[in-house]
Formats: C-alpha cells, sequence, structure tokens
C-alpha cells in the first residue's frame, strides 16, 4: 500500500511577488493515517495543501505521493489518487446539478456512463446527498454543499483525501454529521482547520506550521498540551482541552 | 441587489432544464444544433421587407418549447433581453427609408417599418430558438455537439467557461452590489462608483474563476467535455433533424400565409 503515502522532502514555495510562503517542509504520512495541517492564518496551510495534488508545484524540494514524485508528468495519476476538497464548496461545485458535478471526475477518467452512474450513486450515497442528485447547487444549504463537495472527490475513488476547513461555515449539526461521516473513511486524511475539536476527534497526528515552516510534528494530544508552542504559533487549546471557566476544572 | 440575484437563479435555472429526461432531450445533441443552425439560416435568408412569410417558422421554437415543457414566461422573459439590441439596430429604418410599400386599409407602411420589423421577427425567432436549444440540451450538450461536428476544441472549450463565467460574474457582481446597496443610504450608483467597481469585479472574478478552473483541473479536466449522456446518432435523430429540414426548405419556398389568404380570398370571389 505504499502509493499512500505522502511525503515532502525540503518543500520551499516562492509566489511570483517574492513571497516565502513555505520553507524546508519535510514530513511523511503513512497509509491510513489522519493528520491535521494547523496554524495560524497565512501560516501555508493552503499553499501546501495546493502542492498535494499540483495546483501548485515546489519552487525547491521534492513532494512524492508513493514512490511517485509530483511532476508535470506524473500529474494526472496523483490528481487521481489524491482527492482535493477545496476550502469554499462554491468553487467546487460548477455543474448545472449536483449529479453532473459528481458524474465530473470520473469522466473524465474516462470510465464508462454505466460505472459513472454507479459512482456518482455510491459517492452521493456515502455522503447522505443522494437526494441533492438533480439540485442545482444554488439551492443547497452550506452543510449540503460541503457534502456534496467531498462526493465530487469520493466518486474518484482516491487513496487519499485532502481537506481545507471542512467544518468552516457548517452548523453545529452539520458539523457533526459531516464528523462522523469523515470518521467512517479509511482514506489516508490530511485536514487543514482551526477547528482543534475536530483536530481531537479525528487526527492522532498533527503538524503545526508557522511563517511557513513546520514548527511541530506529533501525536495531536502532546501538541495541544504545550500551551508555550501553541501561544508562539497563535493557536489556543481545543475547547474540549479547555478548564471549565467557573471551576478549572476539565470535563 | 435581489434582482441580480434573481437573474441568476433564473440563467441556472436554463441548465437545470438542459438536464431534464425526455424524448427530446435524449436526442442526439448534434441533430438540435443543425437543426437550429438551419433554422437560422432559412429566417435569415429572407429579403430585408419580408414579414408574413417568417410567421410560420414560429412553429419550430413553440413546438420545441411545449414539447421540452419551456415555460412559456420563461422563453418570453429570455427573448425580452434581445428586444434591446432590435431597436438599437433598426430604429432608424423607418426614418431613412419611407417609401410607402403597403396600404393596410388607410395606413400606409413605409419600407422602413417593414424592415424594422422583419429584423425584430428574425432577431426574435432566432433567440427564441437558441434559448430553446440550451434549454432541452444544456450548454454543455451543446459544446459537446460543437466538438463532435468538428469545431476545434480551444474554441468549444471557450463558449463552455464563457458560459461558466458569466455565473461567476453574475455572482460576484450581485455580492458587490449587495453590500453598496447595504451602505449607500438610498443613493444611485455614480459613475464614479462604477470604475473602481468594475475593475474590482474584474480582480475577483479572476480569482474566482481560477479557483473554480483549480478544482476542475483536480478532478481531471484536460480540457475536454464529458458528458454522462453521449448518444449515438440514431433513426430518430436523423428523422428529427430530417423532417425540420424538409419543413425549413417547404416554409422558405412557400409563403404559407399569402397562399393561404390568395386561397380564402380566391375561394370567396
Amino acid at each position: 500500500m505504499s502509493h499512500h503515502i505522502v511525503e515532502a522532502i525540503d518543500l520551499c514555495h516562492c509566489y511570483g511577488d517574492g513571497t516565502q510562503a513555505l520553507t524546508n517542509i519535510t514530513f511523511r504520512i503513512h497509509h491510513g493515517e489522519s493528520v491535521a495541517l494547523v496554524g495560524a492564518n497565512g501560516a501555508g496551510k493552503s499553499t501546501l495543501l495546493q502542492h498535494l495534488n499540483g495546483v501548485l508545484l515546489p519552487t525547491s524540494g521534492t513532494i512524492r505521493i508513493g514512490e511517485v514524485p509530483l511532476v508535470k508528468e506524473t500529474l494526472r495519476d496523483i490528481r487521481r489518487t489524491v482527492g482535493m476538497v477545496f476550502q469554499d464548496p462554491d468553487d467546487q461545485l460548477f455543474s448545472p446539478t449536483i449529479g453532473q458535478d459528481v458524474a465530473f471526475g470520473p469522466l473524465n477518467m474516462g470510465l464508462p456512463p454505466a460505472d459513472v452512474a454507479a459512482r456518482v450513486h455510491e459517492a452521493l450515497e456515502r455522503m447522505e446527498a443522494l437526494h441533492l442528485k438533480d439540485k442545482p447547487v444554488y439551492r443547497l444549504s452550506a452543510g449540503e454543499k460541503r457534502r456534496a463537495a467531498i462526493a465530487t472527490v469520493l466518486s474518484m475513488t482516491p487513496d487519499i483525501l485532502v481537506l481545507d476547513e471542512p467544518t468552516s461555515g457548517l452548523d453545529p449539526r452539520a458539523r457533526r454529521q459531516l464528523l462522523g461521516l469523515l470518521k467512517a473513511f479509511r482514506h489516508t486524511k490530511i485536514i487543514a482547520t482551526h477547528d482543534l475539536d475536530l483536530v481531537l476527534e479525528l487526527c492522532p497526528r498533527t503538524l503545526v506550521l508557522h511563517e511557513g515552516r513546520v514548527k511541530a510534528d506529533g501525536s495531536t494530544r502532546e501538541i495541544f498540551a504545550d500551551q508555550a508552542l501553541l501561544t508562539a504559533c497563535h493557536l489556543e487549546k481545543p475547547l474540549t482541552m479547555q478548564g471549565c471557566p467557573k471551576c478549572g476544572g476539565i470535563p | 441587489m435581489a434582482n441580480l440575484g434573481d437573474r441568476f437563479r433564473d440563467l441556472g435555472r436554463m441548465d437545470t432544464m438542459g438536464s431534464r429526461e425526455s424524448g427530446l432531450h435524449r436526442l442526439d445533441p448534434r441533430a438540435k444544433v443543425l437543426a437550429t443552425a438551419a433554422f437560422a439560416l432559412a429566417v435569415s435568408s429572407f429579403g430585408r421587407y419580408e414579414v408574413a412569410g417568417l410567421l410560420p417558422f414560429m412553429a419550430f421554437p413553440v413546438s420545441l418549447a411545449i414539447l421540452g415543457e419551456v415555460p412559456g414566461g420563461y422563453l418570453l422573459k429570455r427573448i425580452g433581453l434581445a428586444l434591446p439590441f432590435v431597436l438599437l439596430l433598426g430604429v432608424l429604418n423607418p426614418v431613412l427609408d419611407r417609401e410607402v410599400l403597403l396600404q393596410v386599409g388607410p395606413l400606409p407602411i413605409t419600407g422602413g417599418w417593414l424592415s424594422f420589423l422583419s429584423m425584430a421577427l428574425k432577431l426574435v425567432l432566432t433567440a427564441a430558438s437558441a434559448v430553446v436549444l440550451v434549454a432541452i440540451t444544456s450548454m454543455d450538450g451543446v459544446c459537446q455537439a460543437l466538438e463532435r461536428l468538428g469545431m476545434p476544441q480551444v474554441f468549444v472549450v471557450q463558449i463552455g467557461f464563457l458560459h461558466r463565467y458569466t455565473f461567476v460574474l453574475v455572482e460576484e457582481a450581485a455580492r458587490m452590489l449587495r453590500a453598496r446597496e447595504l451602505r449607500s443610504n438610498g443613493h444611485d450608483l455614480t459613475h464614479r462608483e462604477f470604475g473602481p467597481l468594475a475593475g474590482h469585479l474584474l480582480l475577483r472574478t479572476w480569482d474566482r474563476a481560477q479557483r473554480i478552473h483549480q478544482a476542475m483541473l483536480a478532478r481531471g479536466f484536460e480540457g475536454e467535455v464529458h458528458l454522462l449522456r453521449r448518444p449515438s446518432f440514431g433513426l430518430q435523430d436523423a428523422l428529427f433533424l430530417g423532417a425540420w429540414c424538409v419543413a425549413f426548405l417547404v416554409l422558405r419556398l412557400v409563403n404559407l400565409p399569402l397562399l393561404m389568404g390568395t386561397l380564402v380570398s380566391g375561394g370567396a370571389q
């Protein structure tokens, strides 16, 4: 199962205007791991995510998906392996109906129509969104849009799921529903988020980014217990790890 | 700016209609595109003063709209968008061409009015057929048909993207105008504000379009339009196309309203 491994070696990215967004990022994520990418705004999370399926290419350093280095020639295979769920579902859903949007990826993979239809059905069912199949995007609530956006990626049966802020803008019930669905996935998951309570529930491992560098990489519980590190990286403990404001006790 | 938001929903409605399931929707998009092209060709080939001969051509968009369950009110609204162009193009005809060509009772009709009417009719007919085509085929279906008919892929992708960009543009414009309106204290948009707003809109839509393009690339888009429905050109499609082409040819060669008028008035004598 080595093709589920995600590896960055001395990855650097410098934008056209000279902004150094990532500096010497190195990590290795193994098959089936669920890893959170946390950091303040502008820490480089989205830039790093965009490297994982070639939306951006490294200025220097290497990204490897499995044993395959990410270069222009390998983009097609890597994009099939790494499913990317964008931060704003409105950017991800562009077809007239949700069903057509979920079919977009499998159709581009050249699958026969019967297989495409089966994958659309399966992906929507898995995201509890089968009833949205014939609906246009603008009729959906934020939670429905988010589930549909994930279905558009699941239909390509990726081995690795990359999610950018999956719970932003969701009400508590929609967030809880999404959390339950994500928990059931066996994929290798990389989740960039500010929702640290989600990280506690879903990701045993956390990478902390600060000013384009990896500040910490390790057990989520240990990292979140390190107050000095969190403060230095402009982060706060998740609510469930904060003491009761009255008695100071942790539930 | 609820109005613009509504327009956006209206635009989306046309796309949603295109993905319905009906006999007409299931026809090969190529048959529908070719029939519409033949229709436009036949309509535009009429002389500049011809009005009566154009009227029977209404049958094409009207019958397709009925069979494809395209709501009449919706169709009229869309055609209404083409009317300002008609006015702009033909407004000077009645002024420039004052030769009386027809006498309807005491009312003299000049060549200018006839040519204006003829042009308006041609534009309305072609606009109606184009709206109905998209409503029963979807824009992606039309693009796929154009590609399969031999149009270079780069043009097809441009048309598809232009269509998608319209949505992005309207959506972003609606957001910006809503934000302005909430703080405008009832003042109308001035030309001074318009410049920066338009510039900002371009930059915002540019960014958004780029993100959408990235999302498409991330799901394997390589410049080709794929559709779940990819029918092969069958007997039904050939019959649809053939029957309409014959109808257009007959209606082009035989002036049906004139013929009926002659028959009726001949019968009365």
